[in-house]
């Protein structure tokens, strides 16, 4: 497991790694944690050039807050948020999540901006981050830019991140004092990739609800059906759940297989009897 | 090549290495220092597990070039330590050991177990040990033992 020889640079500052991504002819990535890249890299999966280490970067280990919103840098790491060592927008919903992710010195260097980079299907935080209707704020050669992280997520490791942009960090809205929230994910065993996933958040009245579905066969994507259904009852059904449930798995993985989709409808139950407890 | 200069277990040293260069190969190859053990080399077993600024870090995962500057401590640097101590008296009692292979990484993981968490439950130490691979399937005996480490440190505390 040794990587292919590649050239290695640390940038100082965001505009030097946004430079460096620019080179002509070269394959360039960027290294924040490097926890699943440099994996990947061993397994010579992903051929590169050059490394861009960006793990030093001040800018992108800002945290800020306001009454309405949380932003946490792209390098914050999974166990920072676990720990509560930065703000939580979203009252224990992702510190409970980060906690589950792979493993505490794994934890201690894997970041949320090189999860939602990659856009691993079976990543945590994209499906979080879609789920509390999160933006990912970037910086390229043209300036800086907001998308919906739903939106910024567009298939198995495919983003709308252009050659020459960074992401920066997130900007989460704060889930108000009322709102509910569940979260399921089926794992072989403790820390490993999720075989399913799934997040609903309420907001509460005339908001309407969020339910995510992660660990598809391409990536993390919302059940309109399920969040239409929970939106409409207050008291649910379980078959009408079922039927909406399964109305949306044709949609957002079309070729699970059977057990593939008992997987999803119970991540799916699951995370709606939390929110509904 | 780069030239990186880092302290391990206390010690400045600077090193000349290729870029693709991982900590645990460096630690190995050219410092001698083999009581990091790699099994799987891809962030899978636990086994390379010590410490990068105080914190559990997997030396197969993390380029030597990204710990320029850094601390670096591996099972080497951890004779002296206090939990270390109790955690290898407990070991050795519980029989928490079969091959060996794992146990530097194991051991490094507990230390980390019980810095963050005071007396942990069985239930707890498998949850935070569960990255920690042990091909001989000696769970049972190393949980125990770590269990075991924690009710001394936790006594050791109140008293």
């Amino acid at each position: 497991m040794k990587s292919a020889p590649f050239d290695y640079i640390r940038a100082k500052g965001v505009a030097e790694a946004i430079a460096a991504l620019r080179q002509e002819n070269k394959s360039v990535s960027l290294l924040a944690g490097g926890q699943s890249l440099l994996v990947l890299l061993g397994l010579r999966l992903t051929p590169v050039d050059l490394l861009v280490d960006i793990g030093r970067i001040e800018e992108l280990k800002t945290v800020s807050e306001s009454a309405t919103h949380v932003f946490l840098g792209a390098a914050t790491t999974h166990a920072m948020i676990e720990d509560g060592a930065v703000p939580d927008p979203s009252r224990g919903l992702m510190p409970r999540v980060a906690s589950a992710i792979a493993y505490r010195a794994i934890r201690n260097h894997g970041t949320i901006g090189g999860s939602v980079a990659l856009a691993d299907p079976a990543a945590d935080w994209p499906a979080c981050l879609m789920a509390l209707d999160a933006q990912v704020v970037g910086r390229g050669p043209a300036g800086e830019r907001r998308q919906a992280v739903t939106d910024f997520v567009q298939g198995m490791y495919t983003t709308t991140l252009e050659q020459g942009e960074i992401i920066l960090g997130f900007d989460i809205p704060r889930l108000p004092a009322d709102a509910r929230f569940g979260v399921a994910k089926v794992t072989r065993k403790s820390g490993a990739f999720a075989s399913s996933m799934a997040f609903v958040v309420e907001r509460g009245k005339g908001v309407p609800a969020r339910v995510i579905l992660g660990a598809t066969a391409s990536h993390a994507q919302p059940m309109p059906a399920v969040a239409a259904y929970l939106s409409q009852h207050i008291e649910i059904d379980e078959a009408e759940v079922r039927a909406a449930i399964g109305a949306d798995l044709d949609a957002v993985d079309p070729d699970a297989d059977a057990y593939q989709r008992r997987n999803h409808t119970a991540t799916v139950l699951r995370a709606i009897r939390e929110a509904r407890a | 090549m780069l030239t990186v200069t880092l302290t391990i277990n206390d010690d400045e040293q600077t090193h000349t290495i290729e870029p693709r260069t991982v900590l645990a190969d460096l630690l190995r190859d050219q410092c001698g220092l083999t009581g990091t053990h790699l099994g799987c080399e891809h962030g899978a077993c636990g086994a390379c597990t010590l410490e990068v600024d105080g914190k559990a870090t997997r030396s197969c995962v993390v380029l030597a070039a990204m710990c320029d500057g850094r601390s670096v401590r591996t099972i080497e640097g951890l004779r002296d330590d206090k939990i270390m101590q109790v955690l290898r008296r407990h070991f050795h009692q519980l029989h928490g050991v079969q091959c060996g292979f794992c146990t530097p990484g194991m051991l490094v993981m507990a230390r980390d177990i019980l810095r963050r968490h005071r007396k942990p439950s069985e239930k707890t130490i498998r949850h935070e040990l569960s990255g920690q691979v042990c091909r001989c399937t000696g769970y049972a005996n190393i949980v125990a033992a770590i269990g075991a480490a924690g009710v001394e440190l936790d006594r050791e505390a109140s008293a």
